[in-house]
C-alpha cells in the first residue's frame, strides 16, 4: 500500500513536470491556429480552438521573410558544420596519430584555451570582422566559430582508442596515413563524428548573440535574429498568432531532428555537451 | 621531417582559425580595458590605466546588471540541480514511461530559446486585450493582477528565473539520470541485504556516488548562469537596460553595440571583471568539491 | 625465402628516463631461417621477441646490422615493400569491416602495375578464405565471431597479397586451451600447403615445440640456442634453455664434479670424464627418474599424483632448488617406500650438468 501512494505520487510529480516542459510548446502550436481576431477577441485565452487556421502561417511567411531567415540559417549551420568538422578532424587526426616536434606543448596550449569564455574573444572578433568589412556577409557570420577545442579534444581521445594495432597491421598492408584516416579512423569514430555534428547544428540553429552583433542587414539574418525582429517591428508587434506560427516553423526542424535520432542525441550530449 | 610537415599542415586551420579568433582577442581584450578614451571611428585613445575599470564599476547600469546575474545565479543554480535531482531520482525508480518522460523532458535543449522565450513572454505578458494565461491563473486563486514582463522587478524577476530553470534543466535531467544508471546495482542490493533505509542509501551510496557529475552539474550551472544573456532577450527584448534586467553579457554587447555602443574599452573592461568574479566562483566550486566529492 | 639476420640489434630510450642507459631488447641477433619452414621465436614475456618480430617486418628499424630477404638487404626498406604478412596477438581486424572487405583491405592498397581489377580480387579473397576455411563467414563483423574464426580472417589477410614472409604475433595466446590444441594443427596445415617462410612468436614451449619445424629461445634480448624442438630439449645450451623448455619442468639441485664424478650431496649420480673440482647445477627431467631399491639417489617422499596414462611421484631433496621434485613414473611400476625415503635410479640421457657459475652446459 504504502509503495503504492509513493509511485502515484512519484508519477504525479513526473507528469506535472512534463506538462511544465509540454505547455509552451502545447500554447504556441495552440495560438499559431488561432484566427487574429479570435485570439485578441478572448480575455481569458481558450485551451483549444474549433476553428483552426492556417492564416497564421501564411501571414508568417508572407510578412516577414521567415524563408529568407531559414534558407539563411540552413546555409550557415550547413557550412559551418562542414568546415568544422574538416578543421577538427585534421587536427585530431594530427594530434592522435602524427609525431611531430611539439605536439605535446602545442596540444596543451590548445587544452588551455578551452578555459577562454566566448565573452572575452567576441568583442575583439567584432573588430576584426567591422575592420575587415565582412558584416553582413555570410564570411563574417561563419569564420569564428569554425574551430572547437573542445571537438577536438573528443575527437582525438577517440581516435586514441583505436588499438595501435589496427595502424602496425594497416602499414604492414602499405596504407598510406591518409587512408587509414578515411578508411579506418573515420568509420571506427562515427557514433562520435555523428555526436559532433548534431551538437554543432544544435548550437548553429540557435545561434543569436554573434549573428546579432554582425547583422544588421535583413538578408542577412538568421531565424533566432529574425524572431527577435518579429517581435519588435513584424506583424504591426500585436499580431501574436502570427508570431506564434513563426515560432512553430522556427522550432519544426530541430523537434524533428531531435525525435528522428532522440537516443544518438542525448547520448551524445551526455557525453559531450553544455547548452551554449 | 616529411610528417612533421604533414602533421603541421593538419594543423594550419585549427591554428590559423584559433590564432585570429581565440589568441589574438584575448591579448586585445587586455589591451583595449587599459586604453582609455579609445575611440572606434579613428581607432585612437589618449592614454593608459584604469579609467575603464573605474567607469564600469561606477556605471549604475553596470551596478544593475551585476546585481540582477547575482540574482538570478544564486536563485537558479541551486533551483535547477535539486529539483533536476529530484525528477532524476523519480526517473529512474520508475520504469514504465520512463522512456517517454525522458524525452519530453529533453525537448527544451533542442528548442531555440529566442523562439520558446516569445511563447513565455505571451504567457507572462499584460496586454490591451489580456492580462495574460499566468495572471488570470493567479487572479482565479485570488491573487492581484501582476505583469510580468512590464511590471515590478520582482515579477520580472520570478520569470527570468523560471524561464532559466526551463531552459537549463534538460541538459541536468540527463546528466544526472546517466549517472544514477551508471551506479552499479550490486551496491543497493548489498545495501538491501544489510535492511539499509531508503533514505540513508539515498545519503550514504547513491549521493556519494554521484556526487562528482553534481559537482560537475553545479560548476558548468554557475559559469552559465553568470553569462546569462539570450534567455533575458527572448523575454524582454533587446532593450534590458531600460527593462532593468540587463545581466553582465548584455552590458559588454551593449556597450560594444546596440543602442548605447561603440565603446569595446568599456566592453572589454567589463568582459574582464565578469571573468574575474566566474574564475574565482570556478576555483571556489573546485576548492570545496575536492573536500566533499567522492571520486571512485 | 631465407631470412638471415647480421648482428641484428635494437635499443630503446629507458622509459625511466632517469636512467640514461638505453634497454637493449634485441642483441646481436645472427642466424638464418631456411627457406619454407615454420619458425617459433620462444622466450618469457619481456625477452624481445615481439620487437625482433617488428624488425623482421619493418614496423621497427634496427640501431644496428642488417636482415636480408634472401640475398637482397631490406633493412632500409618499410613493411609495405617487404612483402610480409603480418598477424597480431588480437588479430586487430576493422571493426567496421565485414570478414570480406578486411581481406580485401591490403588488396585495395596496391597500386600501379599490382593494382588488381574487382575480379581479381574476389578471386584472390576468396582463394584465401577457402585456404583458411571461413568461405561460409564472409559477410559477417568481426564482432560477430568466436576467436578462433578472427584468428582465421587475420590469417586470410595476412596471406592474401601472397607474402614471401609469413609473421605472428602471439598467434594462440588468446584461444581457450581447447581452441589452442585445434588451431596450431591448422597454422601448420597452413603453412605446410602455402610453403611460406613463417615466423612465430610465443612465450608457451609447448606451443612451439610442437608445431616448429625450429626453435629460436630467446632472453633478455639474447639469442640463447637455436635448432629443432628435440635436440633443443635433449641438449640445451644452458641452465636457462632446460628450464624453460619441457612440462613439468626440469627439476634442477645443487652438485658438484668431484674426482671425475657428478654428484648431488652423497649421492654419485654419473661419471664425468677429465673434470674435477666443480660447482656445477644437475638438472634432471621428471621422465629421467627411475623407481630401484638399489638406486644411488634417494629423497624423501611426499605425495603422488595419478595422472592416468602415468604417475607423479612428488618428492624433495635437500639440495633441490624450489619446493617440489616431481618424478614422472610408468603408473604401472611399483615404488618402493622405506621409512618415507624412495630411491631412485637415473637414464643418464635426461640429466645435464651445468656450469655453476656460467650456467653454460657441462658436456659429459
Amino acid at each position: 500500500m504504502k509503495t503504492r501512494t509513493r509511485n502515484i505520487l512519484i508519477y504525479m510529480l513526473l507528469i506535472l513536470w512534463g506538462i511544465i516542459v509540454l505547455f509552451p510548446f502545447y500554447w504556441m502550436i495552440l495560438t499559431s491556429v488561432k484566427s487574429y481576431g479570435s485570439y485578441n477577441g478572448e480575455y481569458v485565452p481558450k485551451f483549444f480552438t474549433l476553428s483552426p487556421t492556417f492564416e497564421n502561417y501564411v501571414t508568417a511567411f508572407t510578412a516577414v521573410p521567415l524563408a529568407k531567415y531559414f534558407f539563411n540559417t540552413f546555409i550557415f549551420t550547413v557550412v559551418t558544420t562542414a568546415i568544422m568538422m574538416v578543421v577538427v578532424v585534421l587536427s585530431a587526426f594530427a594530434f592522435a596519430r602524427l609525431d611531430f616536434k611539439g605536439k605535446d606543448i602545442l596540444f596543451s596550449l590548445f587544452l588551455s584555451l578551452m578555459m577562454i569564455p566566448n565573452e572575452l574573444v567576441i568583442i575583439t572578433n567584432f573588430v576584426t570582422i567591422t575592420n575587415l568589412n565582412l558584416r553582413n556577409t555570410f564570411l563574417g557570420l561563419i569564420l569564428p566559430s569554425v574551430t572547437s577545442v573542445f571537438y577536438i579534444y573528443l575527437l582525438k581521445e577517440n581516435f586514441e582508442q583505436i588499438p595501435e594495432n589496427l595502424y602496425k597491421a594497416a602499414k604492414v598492408d602499405g596504407t598510406s596515413d591518409f587512408r587509414y584516416l578515411t578508411k579506418v579512423m573515420l568509420p571506427i569514430s562515427r557514433p562520435t563524428l555523428i555526436t559532433i555534428t548534431i551538437l554543432k547544428v544544435i548550437e548553429c540553429w540557435n545561434s543569436y548573440v554573434w549573428p546579432r552583433l554582425i547583422t544588421d542587414d535583413q538578408n542577412y539574418f538568421l531565424v533566432s535574429n529574425g524572431i527577435q525582429e518579429i517581435r519588435e517591428n513584424g506583424f504591426g508587434r500585436e499580431n501574436v498568432p502570427a508570431m506564434m506560427a513563426a515560432v512553430v516553423v522556427i522550432s519544426v526542424p530541430l523537434v524533428v531532428l531531435f525525435l528522428v535520432f532522440r537516443h544518438k542525441i542525448m547520448e551524445g550530449v551526455a557525453r559531450g555537451g553544455t547548452k551554449g | 621531417m616529411k610528417k612533421n610537415l604533414t602533421a603541421w599542415l593538419c594543423l594550419l586551420p585549427a591554428i590559423l582559425f584559433l590564432g585570429v579568433f581565440m589568441v589574438y582577442p584575448l591579448i586585445d581584450v587586455f589591451v583595449y580595458s587599459f586604453e582609455e578614451g579609445y575611440n572606434f571611428a579613428s581607432q585612437s585613445f589618449w592614454s593608459v590605466g584604469f579609467y575603464n575599470y573605474s567607469y564600469v564599476l561606477h556605471d549604475p547600469f553596470f551596478i544593475q546588471a551585476l546585481k540582477n546575474t547575482f540574482i538570478i545565479v544564486i536563485i537558479t543554480v541551486p533551483l535547477s540541480t535539486g529539483i533536476a535531482l529530484l525528477i532524476s531520482l523519480e526517473l529512474s525508480s520508475i520504469k514504465a514511461l520512463r522512456d517517454l518522460f525522458q524525452t519530453i523532458y529533453f525537448l527544451p535543449y533542442v528548442t531555440n530559446t529566442l523562439a520558446v522565450g516569445l511563447v513565455f513572454m505571451i504567457l507572462f505578458k499584460k496586454t490591451a486585450y489580456s492580462d495574460g494565461l499566468i495572471s488570470i491563473l493567479i487572479q482565479l486563486f485570488g491573487g492581484p493582477s501582476v505583469d510580468f514582463i512590464d511590471g515590478p522587478y520582482w515579477a520580472k524577476m520570478f520569470v527570468m528565473c523560471f524561464y532559466t530553470i526551463w531552459i537549463v534543466m534538460p541538459f541536468k535531467i540527463l546528466i544526472l539520470t546517466s549517472a544514477l544508471a551508471s551506479v552499479n546495482p550490486m551496491y543497493y542490493k548489498a545495501a538491501q541485504v544489510d535492511n539499509t533505509p531508503k533514505w540513508r542509501i539515498f545519503y550514504k551510496i547513491t549521493l556519494p556516488m554521484i556526487s562528482p557529475m553534481v559537482f560537475y552539474l553545479v560548476i558548468t550551472g554557475f559559469i552559465g548562469a553568470f553569462k546569462a544573456y539570450s534567455d533575458e532577450v527572448a523575454l524582454f527584448g533587446t532593450d534590458l537596460n531600460a527593462a532593468g534586467m540587463n545581466t553582465i553579457v548584455g552590458y559588454v554587447y551593449d556597450m560594444l553595440y546596440g543602442n548605447s555602443g561603440g565603446y569595446p574599452s568599456y566592453a572589454s573592461a567589463a568582459a574582464l571583471i565578469l571573468f574575474a568574479i566566474v574564475f574565482t566562483i570556478t576555483t571556489i566550486n573546485l576548492m570545496v568539491s575536492r573536500k566533499t566529492v567522492y571520486y571512485q | 625465402m631465407k631470412i638471415v639476420l647480421e648482428h641484428l640489434t635494437k635499443r630503446f630510450p629507458n622509459r625511466n628516463k632517469k636512467i640514461k642507459e638505453d634497454v637493449v631488447a634485441v642483441n646481436d641477433f645472427n642466424f638464418t631461417i631456411p627457406d619454407g619452414k615454420l619458425i617459433g621465436l620462444l622466450g618469457p614475456s619481456g625477452c624481445g621477441k615481439s620487437t625482433a618480430l617488428n624488425l623482421i617486418c619493418g614496423l621497427e628499424k634496427p640501431s644496428e646490422g642488417k636482415i636480408f630477404f634472401g640475398e637482397k638487404d631490406i633493412t632500409e626498406l618499410p613493411p609495405e615493400k617487404r612483402g610480409v604478412g603480418l598477424v597480431f596477438q588480437n588479430y586487430a581486424l576493422y571493426p567496421h569491416l565485414s570478414v570480406y572487405d578486411n581481406i580485401k583491405f591490403p588488396l585495395e592498397n596496391l597500386r600501379g602495375e599490382n593494382k588488381l581489377t574487382k575480379e581479381q580480387m574476389d578471386k584472390k579473397i576468396r582463394e584465401a578464405a577457402k585456404l583458411v576455411q571461413i568461405e561460409e563467414l564472409l559477410d559477417r563483423r568481426p564482432n560477430e565471431m568466436s576467436g578462433g574464426q578472427q584468428q582465421r580472417v587475420a590469417i586470410a589477410r595476412a596471406l592474401v597479397k601472397t607474402p614471401e614472409v609469413l609473421l605472428l604475433d602471439e598467434p594462440l595466446s588468446n584461444l581457450d586451451a581447447r581452441l589452442r590444441l585445434q588451431t596450431r594443427e591448422e597454422l601448420k596445415r597452413i603453412q605446410q600447403e602455402t610453403g611460406i617462410t613463417t615466423v612465430f612468436v610465443t612465450h608457451d614451449q609447448e606451443e612451439a615445440m610442437s608445431i616448429s619445424d625450429m626453435i629460436v629461445v630467446m632472453k633478455d634480448g639474447v639469442l640463447q640456442q637455436m635448432g629443432d624442438p628435440q635436440s633443443i630439449y635433449d641438449e640445451p645450451a644452458n641452465l636457462f634453455v632446460a628450464s624453460f623448455l619441457g612440462t613439468p619442468q626440469i627439476n634442477v639441485f645443487t652438485g658438484c664434479i668431484k674426482n671425475e664424478k657428478v654428484c648431488i650431496g652423497d649421492s654419485v649420480l654419473l661419471d664425468a670424464p677429465g673434470k674435477d673440482d666443480l660447482e656445477v647445477y644437475v638438472a634432471i627431467r621428471p621422465e629421467g627418474f627411475v623407481v630401484d631399491e638399489n638406486g644411488p639417489f634417494e629423497c624423501t617422499f611426499v605425495n603422488r599424483e595419478v595422472m592416468g596414462r602415468d604417475t607423479s611421484l612428488i618428492v624433495t631433496h635437500p639440495e633441490f632448488i624450489g619446493e617440489k621434485i616431481r618424478a614422472i613414473i610408468p603408473s604401472d611400476e611399483a615404488v618402493h617406500e622405506k621409512d618415507g625415503k624412495v630411491r631412485f635410479s637415473l637414464k643418464p640421457k635426461k640429466v645435464c650438468v651445468f656450469d655453476g657459475e656460467t650456467t653454460e652446459r657441462i658436456m659429459l
